[in-house]
């Protein structure tokens, strides 16, 4: 009997060894679940983040660079013995959100390093810094954020924050992690994949507190980290200054753009704000302040802001005309107020003096003449071939379609096709007479500030344009190559001259408010009706009238008729620019003082 | 040469050499693992730095051999005549340890003697051996009551009551272990069929609702009754068994979710569904469980493993050191260990099955006992068999009182077992 109770402990002592090596056999043979959880147990892979590529103006003012600041964290296991009283003193917690973070730090994890207060600056840091030796458990990790030498320009250099979740999800190369900063708009976003330089990783071993115990595979995967391209902006900071002192207290945008290479040297949008609002810790109270305030500053005017152009249109209108053939150069027609309410007097009128007195008449006719060439004896029919040729003009003037400046989001603007009417009078149902009033830039038309400024461009320059660009230089490679595409009209040079004669009238007849003393300016005035309120005051301009150096349209809501606020500003602009400082200090008071806000 | 052998048999006897060497091989294992452990390839400390468990370690294993030789030394008969007074001077320390032990890590089961610290529960174990194989090799004993065990039961408790006071339940289990060497002796098998049962029920009242339990034993007993004979007495012990265990089932319940204390619960928890707080209470079963897996088939090579030197797995030099036996010796060397083990117990069986005095029958059956809960319970909970009982691997995890309390238990058995020949059959 004994010696079978021995068998039975003796089969206990081999079953629960079966029973062992089996399981083991398990863990350690078959199921692999435990190996790879195990690499990511020890393997930790450290980003380096490189810095930031930074923006300087086209003087080399650096206007965004990086700023260092420190996230404290702490590890909840090692922070014991701590007098948490004298630790929220130290650090500037309040004992009752010390508590908060406390838990939420324990519930993430009792051994791993939660964010308890992020990014202090250089100087809150150094209060602090002599500290930490008393605590353990409390870290520093060093990030940088984005600093700003100059408040300006806020909307074209845009801001960098944590990568939305659907970019993250958009991110099919993986590239972004959660957390990670990327540009949220401007150039910022535009430029992201340059700024943003390359990230290094080392893969390393930790224990299980994250120390790093030493390099995992002899460091073979590890990569160094590339700062990101500095690039070199087209703006001219003190016109930009300059621009956005002028703006002050208006709602519009201003862009100036030099003609010869499409490069722009000043881009207001306003109001604007001041960038650094949106750096760092800051980002997160101002930007919902910023959604919110009812003047929209976040709204970059110039690229995102369509409008209908008015009567600096009608330059463009001229040139068509020219080009069609159904007007000469000096060729005088009789215009009366007939077709369309004019401020022009009646009387003859050639290219030029239509210009000058931006005869509405005058431009409704050739505009009506351009349409219908008499291709088809029917009128509609004849009116929709011509509709469609005035059309393809207009898109080689960059209008009804995205210039391609280099921020996001710029907008279309609208130039109206034969379809577009199609649907709203019906198959030919509509003749010239039904769509004159595009003649003078009002109705369906809808034109970006950017797309004006490039109109003084391309006129400036005798019929071709650069694609309007921000940035000049990435890195010592110049600008991107789109840029460097000169896009023609098409339209003899000739006809340019005529028009530009008619533009330096202007400004010596009609808008003597950029009237400048031996200073040659050429520009068109325009003045938009606003059903809602006081007309859009507009004025696009070019200077010198020889050889220019820079174009520009300031568009100004609510500012009233052409002749006031827009013109005085544009007038401003190129002469500081041309010249380096302004000779009418009265102008520059005026535009000050008046307040266009409503 | 009669007279050498003489001699040699009155120091060493007839020493089961085998059952030496597998000892040594324990210990060996553990000491090489026990530097593994917190090897740190950047400081390059030698195995035998003594700033490192290592060397303390070896040390320790240094006073062994002295031990070892120690009672190799004392006359056989020491044992035999002085089982209740080494009992009772085990009893007072554990008596002492309560009222001027200091408590570490919340259990008051440390005895400071300048910088020396003993845990005088492992010493217990030896002694209560000692004090139930005298007991029961007493000759007015009839092994085939049950009285004899119920008052040999007694010896037990005592060391487990105490033991359970200085707040070491773990320690305390191993002494039920016990009741294996007294079924040895005659002690009905129930005592091992009962605790399974009542185990197994356990289990699944705390891995199923209480109500599916219940009708799952409802649902065994209509069956067993409508099998067998259908004797009055059978169907009333089926039914008195069944709302027993009933009972067990709804008891467990409320004992773990409603008196268990949170840290208790926890362990239970974590046993239970390990992978439901992984970083909380079932941190230690998930981490050791992810070192020894992912050991593979060879392991990662002496000295190359990461969980456990990089922390990941708690306490893995003491309770946790099989972790590094499978994490860096993979399948291999983790059922080799294993297997070593039920070696050296099926040897220490055998020793104890070619006695002729009962004495020391059931001494190397308490000894068998008392290694194989052990080695049941710490392999079982580091692979997730078992819930986490903070009990060593004997002979293998680091700690003095430890290998010394077992150096005593075996070789104590091994020096009986020399002079088994000379050994008074009873």
């Amino acid at each position: 009997m004994n010696n079978s109770r021995r068998i039975v402990i003796q089969l206990l002592i081999a079953s629960v060894a079966i029973l062992f090596c089996s399981k083991l056999f398990y863990m350690q043979v078959i199921d692999d679940d435990y190996k790879s959880a195990a690499q990511n147990n020890v393997m930790k892979r450290f980003v380096s983040y490189p810095f930031r590529g930074m923006i300087s103006d086209r003087n080399n003012h650096l206007m965004v660079y990086n700023d260092p600041v420190y996230d404290i964290k702490i590890v909840p296991k090692e922070f014991k013995n701590v007098d948490t009283a004298a630790f929220c003193q130290r650090f500037d917690i309040p004992h009752k959100d010390f508590d908060k973070l406390w838990k939420k730090a324990r519930r993430y994890s009792w051994v791993k390093a939660s964010t308890l207060k992020k990014q202090l600056t250089k100087e809150e840091f150094a209060e602090i810094e002599s500290y930490l030796i008393d605590f353990p458990g409390v870290y520093v990790s060093p990030r940088t954020v984005r600093g700003y030498n100059y408040k300006s320009a806020a909307n074209a250099l845009g801001y960098i924050g944590e990568i939305p979740p659907r970019q993250l999800k958009k991110d099919t190369l993986k590239y972004y992690r959660e957390g990670d900063y990327v540009g949220r708009s401007g150039l910022e976003s535009y430029y992201e994949e340059y700024l943003r330089g390359q990230r290094g990783a080392s893969y390393k071993m930790v224990n299980v507190r994250g120390v790093v115990k030493g390099s995992f595979q002899g460091g073979e995967y590890d990569t160094l980290s590339v700062p990101g391209k500095n690039l070199t902006s087209t703006i001219d900071l003190d016109l930009q200054a300059y621009a956005e002192k002028l703006m002050k207290g208006k709602v519009g945008s201003l862009v100036a753009i030099e003609p010869s290479t499409g490069e722009i040297l000043a881009m207001v949008s306003a109001p604007d704000y001041d960038p650094g609002l949106l750096s760092g810790r800051l980002l997160g109270k101002n930007i919902g302040k910023l959604y919110g305030d009812s003047l929209k500053p976040l709204f970059n005017r110039p690229i995102m802001a369509a409008y209908p152009p008015g009567s600096i249109f009608k330059t463009l209108q001229a040139l068509v005309a020219l080009q069609e053939g159904v007007i000469r150069p000096g060729e005088k027609i009789y215009c009366d107020h007939k077709l369309i309410g004019d401020h022009a007097p009646i009387g003859l009128f050639d290219i030029q003096r239509a210009i000058k007195y931006s005869s509405n008449n005058f431009f409704v006719k050739v505009f009506k003449e351009v349409l219908n060439r008499g291709v088809d004896s029917n009128t509609f029919v004849d009116s929709r071939l011509g509709l469609d040729k005035w059309h393809s003009y207009m898109l080689r003037f960059g209008l009804g379609q995205r210039l391609g400046i280099d921020l996001p989001g710029e907008k279309k603007g609208y130039i109206p096709s034969s379809a577009f009417y199609d649907r709203y009078y019906g198959h030919n149902r509509w003749k010239a007479s039904n769509i004159q009033s595009l003649a003078i830039g009002q109705g369906e038309v809808l034109v970006t500030p950017i797309q004006m400024a490039n109109m003084g461009a391309l006129l400036a320059n005798r019929g071709y344009f650069y694609t309007p660009h921000l940035i000049k230089d990435v890195d010592g490679n110049g600008p991107l190559e789109k840029y460097t595409i000169k896009h023609e009209t098409n339209i003899d040079p000739a006809y340019y001259d005529e028009v530009i004669k008619g533009m330096e009238q202007v400004v010596q007849g009609t808008a003597t408010r950029a009237y400048i003393k031996d200073f040659p300016i050429a520009g068109k005035t325009g003045t938009v009706q606003n059903p809602h309120g006081p007309d859009h005051s507009v004025f696009m301009a070019f200077a010198p009238v020889e050889h220019p150096k820079i174009a520009v349209s300031v568009y100004v809501e609510n500012a009233g008729w052409g002749g006031r606020a827009a013109t005085a500003i544009s007038g401003l602009v190129l002469e500081k620019y041309v010249r380096g400082h302004i000779t009418r200090p009265w102008m520059e008071k005026y535009v000050l003082k008046g307040d266009f806000l409503y | 040469m009669e007279d050498q052998i003489q001699r040699k048999g009155r120091f060493l006897g007839n020493l089961d050499w085998l059952a030496v060497l597998l000892f040594f091989m324990l210990v060996f294992v553990g000491w090489l693992n026990i530097y593994a452990a917190v090897y740190n390839e950047e400081a390059h400390r030698s195995i035998f730095d003594l700033g490192l468990n290592s060397g303390k370690q070896l040390l320790w294993v240094g006073t062994t051999i002295v031990l070892v030789t120690g009672i190799l030394a004392v006359d056989f008969k020491f044992f035999d005549s002085f089982a209740y007074v080494i009992y009772g001077v085990v009893m007072l320390t554990l008596v002492i340890v309560l009222i001027f032990g200091r408590e570490v890590a919340g259990s008051k089961s440390w005895l400071e003697i300048g910088a020396f610290r003993l845990q005088p529960a492992e010493f217990a174990k030896f002694a209560t051996a000692l004090g139930v194989a005298k007991f029961l090799s007493s000759p007015s004993m009839k092994m085939d009551k049950l009285m004899t065990y119920v008052r040999a039961a007694m010896l037990i408790l005592l060391p487990m009551a105490l033991i359970v006071l200085q707040g070491d339940v773990g320690s305390a289990m191993v002494f039920l272990i016990l009741v294996l060497a007294f079924y040895r002796e005659g002690l009905t098998g129930l005592v091992l069929v009962i605790p399974t049962v009542i185990g197994a029920v356990s289990l699944l009242s705390l891995l199923y609702p209480v109500v599916a339990v219940t009708l799952g034993l409802l649902a065994v007993a209509v069956l067993i009754i409508a099998i067998g004979e259908k004797t009055k007495k059978r169907i009333a012990m089926v039914v008195v068994s069944l709302g027993f265990l009933c009972m067990v089932s709804v008891g467990v319940h409320y004992v773990v979710f409603n008196i268990f204390k949170p840290h208790q619960q926890g362990r239970v928890k974590a046993f239970i569904d390990p992978d439901g707080d992984p970083l909380g209470v079932g941190w230690n079963v998930t981490q050791a469980k992810i070192a020894i897996g992912s050991g593979g088939f060879w392991g990662k090579g002496f000295l190359h493993g990461t969980q456990t030197k990089f922390d990941f797995v708690p306490e893995q030099s003491t309770d946790f050191i099989f972790c590094t036996i499978g994490e860096e010796h993979g399948w291999v060397g983790s059922a080799g260990v294993v297997l070593l083990f039920a070696l050296f117990m099926f040897r220490l069986i055998f020793l104890a099955e070619r006695q002729k005095s009962r004495f020391v029958r059931v001494y190397g059956y308490c000894v068998v006992s008392i290694i194989f809960f052990h080695w049941f319970v710490n392999v079982g909970m580091t692979i997730g068999l078992f819930p986490v009982i903070g009990i060593p691997l004997p002979l293998v995890s680091y700690g003095g009182s430890s290998l010394w309390a077992f150096t005593m238990l075996i070789f104590i058995f091994i020096k009986l077992d020399a002079h088994r020949m000379q050994m008074m059959a009873r």
